[in-house]
């Protein structure tokens, strides 16, 4: 593999990291932030707990949105098939 | 029986095996058997390869009891699944263009044929496609029995004779067509999952009176069902959370998952599919987790979990629709049996007979071999779900968590990391499965979290400490 193909695959395995864990404290914060309380004193969006509406509903269109971003604007294609060098 | 909504899964099945048998023409074409039939000739397109991933994934989470464990515990189960979307970017960015380039440098048409050539040691080969046979094997008998339980409940004829047609049916086309086949199908199956649950969804949320109709009955029965804490209270954060690890990245690791990390064409299909892989296994999760919450006001009293859906769709629309619909969770089923069933035909030959038993086959004798093995295969597992073997059931419980742990480091390390080496890799394999096993036997759950997480991060240790502590060894 040439050295600029390593660095954008690397560079692309890490960007998939970053995404997991922002999606991950997002999904955690709205659920457990908000949804910890009495259901009581719950409000809600479209019907739905609010925890569940940003964590769950909101949280996954951020994602689609961001990782369809992401891929359009930082990802490089490179070809798969190497020239054999000696 | 239930003729309205039969016609429309009849031809269903008959659609698939179209397309399988179409593919499969395409193979006596074909000038390098094993890599065409195994790998669909690394071929694949976006919107092919994001349906074939979330539809052989689909139902690997129906391990986890899906919507009809949503029905039991409300909200906070919908919570748990929504960690599955990110598979949807996550396996192919971090396997990504790495493997795809090295496995195509290495020649490799599974994902034992990339550990081989990477870490060059027998043993390492051999325990791969032992627990690869071993677990898939189990894990595809019980998703065939699941699958003769939904046509049985569905249309109402006996189990052995739903288990025939069901087995019957998946097997012709794989036989048949291969990985392009199991693809192709995969691609309508998740076409129909995608649209199947969200009309059902919206056809609940009708027959409910609307969302805040059914949030309202939900917390008048039980005011936990829309809390993130299930029904009794009984899932903590930690517990929650530890399933990003089970079903989210540790997904990386599973062989039929990585097999389609190394089938695609270019750059950009891989690009398509984390986009719409993305937003396809989201809405997935999302609709069929919901529908089983929201089916419990309008339905309640499901006993068996796996009747929700087909119950909930029977109530709430028409029978042709409803038809129609449930061709969903059979698809789902059917795409993650077939390419388990490909899977394990190939480690045992590929990975076991032209490795160590006849190296010098002819193309010929592969592709005689493959499709008997395949066969014999399915006809091996449609005889053990006749009477399914109290072993079967047991291993099938740890096939998914057991090669996650057995596999993720040796892959991702492997990939990323040039010091790991063959010691790494076996002591990391033994010391990943063993524990699982161990800790999900005498102590699951410990300090709250799923047993999975900790063989995982034990093993990464193991890998780390045994390859640096063999370093001079192998230079």
């Amino acid at each position: 593999m040439k050295k600029e193909h390593v660095k954008i695959a690397n560079r692309e395995a890490l960007i998939g990291v970053g995404l997991v864990i922002f999606n991950f404290v997002w999904w955690f914060a709205f659920a457990y932030g908000l949804g910890s309380k009495d259901p009581q004193e719950y409000t809600y969006v479209f019907g739905l707990p609010a925890w569940f509406f940003y964590s769950c509903v909101v949280g996954f269109i951020i994602m689609a949105v961001l990782v369809t971003i992401v891929v359009k604007k930082f990802f490089v294609a490179i070809p798969f098939d190497e020239e054999v060098e000696e | 029986m239930n003729w309205e909504s039969l016609i429309p899964l009849i031809l269903f099945i008959i659609i698939i095996f179209c397309v399988g048998i179409w593919s499969g023409g395409y193979l006596k074409k074909s000038t390098s058997f094993a890599q065409d039939y195994f790998l669909g000739g690394r071929s694949l397109g976006g919107f092919v390869l994001a349906m074939t991933m979330t539809a052989t994934y689909g139902s690997a989470s129906s391990f986890i009891g899906g919507p009809g464990t949503a029905y039991n515990q409300g909200l906070g189960w919908v919570l748990l699944a929504m960690s599955q979307v990110a598979t949807g970017y996550f396996v192919l960015m971090i396997l990504g263009k790495k493997f795809a380039v090295v496995t195509r440098r290495y020649n490799a048409l599974t994902m034992v044929d990339f550990l081989k050539q990477r870490y060059q040691s027998k043993w390492v080969v051999i325990l791969s496609a032992v627990s690869i046979i071993i677990f898939l094997f189990s894990a595809m008998a019980a998703q065939w029995i699941g699958g003769a339980r939904l046509i049985e409940s569905l249309i109402g004829i006996e189990y052995t004779t739903a288990l025939f047609i069901f087995a019957v049916s998946v097997l012709i086309y794989v036989t048949v067509g291969g990985f392009r086949a199991v693809a192709l199908t995969d691609a309508i199956q998740g076409s129909v999952m995608f649209v199947g649950t969200l009309i059902l969804l919206i056809a609940v949320i009708i027959a409910g009176g609307g969302i805040p109709n059914i949030i309202a009955d939900l917390t008048a029965e039980n005011p936990n069902l829309i809390t993130p804490f299930g029904a009794d209270g009984s899932l903590t954060p930690t517990y929650v959370s530890s399933f990003w690890i089970l079903v989210g990245v540790g997904v990386v690791a599973l062989p039929q998952i990585a097999i389609r990390a190394m089938s695609y064409k270019s750059s950009q299909s891989m690009h398509r599919a984390i986009i719409i892989g993305t937003i396809v296994v989201g809405v997935i999760m999302l609709n069929m987790h919901l529908i089983g919450v929201f089916a419990r006001p309008i339905l309640p009293g499901i006993e068996v979990g796996d009747r929700v859906m087909p119950l909930i769709a029977l109530e709430v629309m028409p029978n042709w629709l409803a038809g129609i619909v449930l061709a969903a969770p059979m698809a789902a089923i059917m795409s993650t049996v077939d390419s388990l069933l490909l899977l394990v035909s190939s480690t045992i030959v590929k990975d076991v007979y032209l490795n160590y038993v006849k190296p010098t086959a002819s193309d010929q004798r592969v592709k005689r071999l493959s499709i008997t093995i395949t066969a014999i295969l399915g006809v091996i597992v449609f005889i053990m779900a006749l009477n399914p073997p109290d072993l079967i059931i047991w291993l099938n419980l740890f096939a998914f968590g057991g090669l996650e742990a057995a596999f993720i480091w040796p892959i991702v390390l492997g990939l990323y990391w040039s010091k790991g080496n063959k010691y790494g890799a076996l002591g990391s394999m033994v010391a990943g499965v063993g524990l699982y096993i161990l800790s999900d036997s005498f102590f699951p759950q410990p300090f709250g979290l799923h047993s999975v997480v900790m063989p995982i991060v034990v093993s990464f240790f193991v890998y780390i400490a045994a390859s640096l502590a063999t370093q001079k060894k192998t230079v």
